[in-house]
């Protein structure tokens, strides 16, 4: 069966379809995960930022069932797996773009699967920021909003950075997924020729695309992430 | 002036039992405007929990700290938040914001009260000056060494034009000669500024080169408190003494105790004692041999401190003589060494 795909037949079908489809895929991909990446940021950090700062001591401190509530909400819908979450939230994204199936209607769950994961790693960033330089914020007179916005934020930025980076290329995996809900990109076209069509060649080169976004997004990340650090002496 | 009141600091213990530290018990203290007043003891005594309830980052549990006659305690937040540019800090670990220019951290405490930029650049400016370094305004603090983080975590200190500088530990983490640069120039902002400092330390000589009065901090509770030189000629508390002589004293463990063999702890507070010597004169008017078995001595100002510690061979009371005649003398307090000590 996958002698069949390497024959000269299967080259010269892929090279159309590449031609035809594949600039537009590729499109799709990026345009979903970082359209996807940015809402579930705007939704994640927020609540990254309660996790850590509405902690007993913490900074803000909130109510407790407030804090229990918050972290089994996240929790909840980090266990739900992406494939059942996708089915689960059809009728939310029917609500929101006005239909479930399609390419921007993939962004709703993607979203929706990415924000709880986007909190808990600002949450462990946040964790990161040395506690003696709350306390010295504190002793200066700061108030809550502004360790938050002048201390915590600004001095985990390599570490957001870097974890922001795990998020897009999570989220560029998952979009590859929504293919399946009709989702548009190169994640449609691996399934679409390799699971629907056994056009294996296709599927492979499909593959190999997200694999080197994947390795772009990763690097830009690492070195954005490293430059963005002023503890680094040698520089 | 600063007066502590009865301030008393419970804590549950940290791994969950129903069990409490108390951290400070009933300390009293006045702290009047322009000193530079020390804050000893020795690890877990108290000291950084009690400088913290001066601030109020540490609530007490009992009693009040009272700061020109405003009761910290009694403040909401909000006027806590601004009284704070009045009472600032500096620390052992400097805690400089590390993705931030140097100039940026000094201010840090300006935009926090919403002065604008090209003024509290121009402040930390100064103030760079002050702590004698101009050159580093644009430097991040992982490219600078401890001292010179140091240097501009009290410019920090210094942007709000404070009344009173806590420092907690703030030369711990530094080298001697580091040491001694932060602390005169501790000395000369509160010469020069009239600023009052509070200064926290584990080490005697810390409170000798700068402080004028000292409190000393054993488990919580003030033991003794006075004028340093007054600490260091007569320490009365056995954690003053401790502190004052160096290496915390002889320990009298340095050699195996020796069948029918009597020791004293000599504490010499003067000049007077170390210009005689005492040993021989011993010998000579009482016939008792004493040796040395161990002895640590400094020189503070015009008069010197330290102590011995002497094995006299034979009975208690051969002892108990020897004792009499070395008290006699002045500024030596001599003290029996509990053999299994
Ligand atoms: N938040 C806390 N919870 C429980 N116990 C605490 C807390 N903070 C301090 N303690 C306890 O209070 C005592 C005094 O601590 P403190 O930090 O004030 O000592 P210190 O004199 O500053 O010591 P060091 O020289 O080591 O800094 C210690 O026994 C400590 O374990
Ligand atoms: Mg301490």
């Amino acid at each position: 069966m996958l002698s069949k795909a390497f024959t000269a037949e299967a080259w010269n079908e892929a090279v159309a379809i590449i031609q035809s489809e594949f600039g537009l895929a590729v499109w799709e991909t990026l345009y979903v995960t970082v359209l996807a990446t940015a809402l579930a940021i705007i939704i994640g950090l927020p609540l990254g930022v309660l996790l850590v700062v509405g902690e007993k001591n913490g900074v803000l401190p909130l109510p407790k069932w407030f804090m229990a509530i918050l972290g089994a909400f996240i929790n909840i819908l980090r266990s739900v797996p992406f494939l059942i979450l996708m089915i689960l939230v059809i009728p939310l994204t029917r609500a929101i773009v006005g239909t479930s199936v399609g390419t921007m209607a993939s962004v709703v769950p993607l979203v929706i699967a990415a924000f709880p994961f986007i909190a808990r790693l600002v949450e462990s960033s946040l964790r990161e920021v040395n506690p003696n330089i709350i306390e010295m914020a504190q002793s200066t007179g700061a108030s809550p909003f502004q360790i938050i916005w002048k201390v915590m934020i600004p001095e985990s930025v390599p570490s957001l950075i870097s974890n922001a980076t795990i998020a897009i290329t999570t989220i560029l995996g998952y979009s590859a997924m929504s293919g399946i809900i009709g989702g548009g990109g190169l994640g449609k076209i691996a399934i679409n020729y390799g699971y629907y069509r056994y056009k294996y060649l296709v599927m492979f080169i499909a593959v190999i695309l997200l694999v080197l976004i994947v390795e772009i997004f990763q690097r830009i990340g690492t070195k954005l992430a490293v430059k963005s650090d002023k503890r680094l002496k040698n520089k | 002036m600063i007066e502590i009141k009865n301030l008393t600091k419970t804590f549950n213990a940290r791994n969950g039992e129903n069990r409490t530290v108390e951290a400070l018990k009933n300390v009293n203290l006045t702290i009047s405007d322009g000193s530079i007043y020390g804050i000893i003891g020795m690890s877990g005594a108290g000291k950084s929990t009690l400088v913290r309830c001066i601030n109020m980052l540490e609530r007490p549990t009992e009693g009040s700290v009272i700061i020109d006659g405003v009761d910290m305690g009694a403040l909401k937040e909000k006027e806590l938040r601004a009284k704070r540019k009045e009472v600032t800090m500096i620390f052992q670990s400097f805690n400089l914001l590390m993705q931030r220019t140097c100039l940026k951290n000094i201010c840090f405490p300006l935009e926090l009260v919403g002065v604008k930029k090209a003024d509290a650049e121009k402040r930390a400016m100064e103030l760079l000056e002050i702590v004698g370094l101009p050159d580093k305004a644009n430097a991040y603090p992982a490219q600078l060494s401890g001292g010179q983080q140091q240097r501009i975590a009290i410019a920090r200190a210094l942007a709000t034009n404070p009344k009173v500088l806590l420092c907690d530990e703030a030369t711990s983490a530094l080298d001697p000669k580091t040491t001694h640069q932060i602390l005169e120039l501790i000395k000369d902002i509160n010469k020069k500024l009239g600023i009052t400092c509070i200064v926290i330390t584990h080490q005697m000589s810390v409170v000798e080169e700068i402080c004028d009065r000292v409190a000393i901090l054993e488990n919580g509770e003030v033991v003794e408190e006075g004028e340093v030189t007054d600490i260091f000629s007569h320490p009365k508390s056995s954690a003053a003494r401790h502190l004052v002589y160096p290496d915390g004293g002889v320990n009298p463990d340095i050699l195996a105790l020796r069948e029918g063999e009597q020791r004293v702890r000599v504490v010499f507070n003067g000049a007077v004692a170390t210009e005689r010597p005492l040993i021989a004169q011993l010998a000579i008017d009482l016939g008792i041999e004493a040796s040395i078995l161990g002895a640590s001595t400094k020189s503070i100002g015009e008069r010197a401190y330290g102590n011995m510690i002497l094995g006299i061979m034979g009975s208690k009371e051969k002892m108990l003589r020897a004792k009499e005649y070395l008290e006699a003398v002045p500024d030596v307090i001599v003290e029996e060494v509990e053999n299994d000590a």
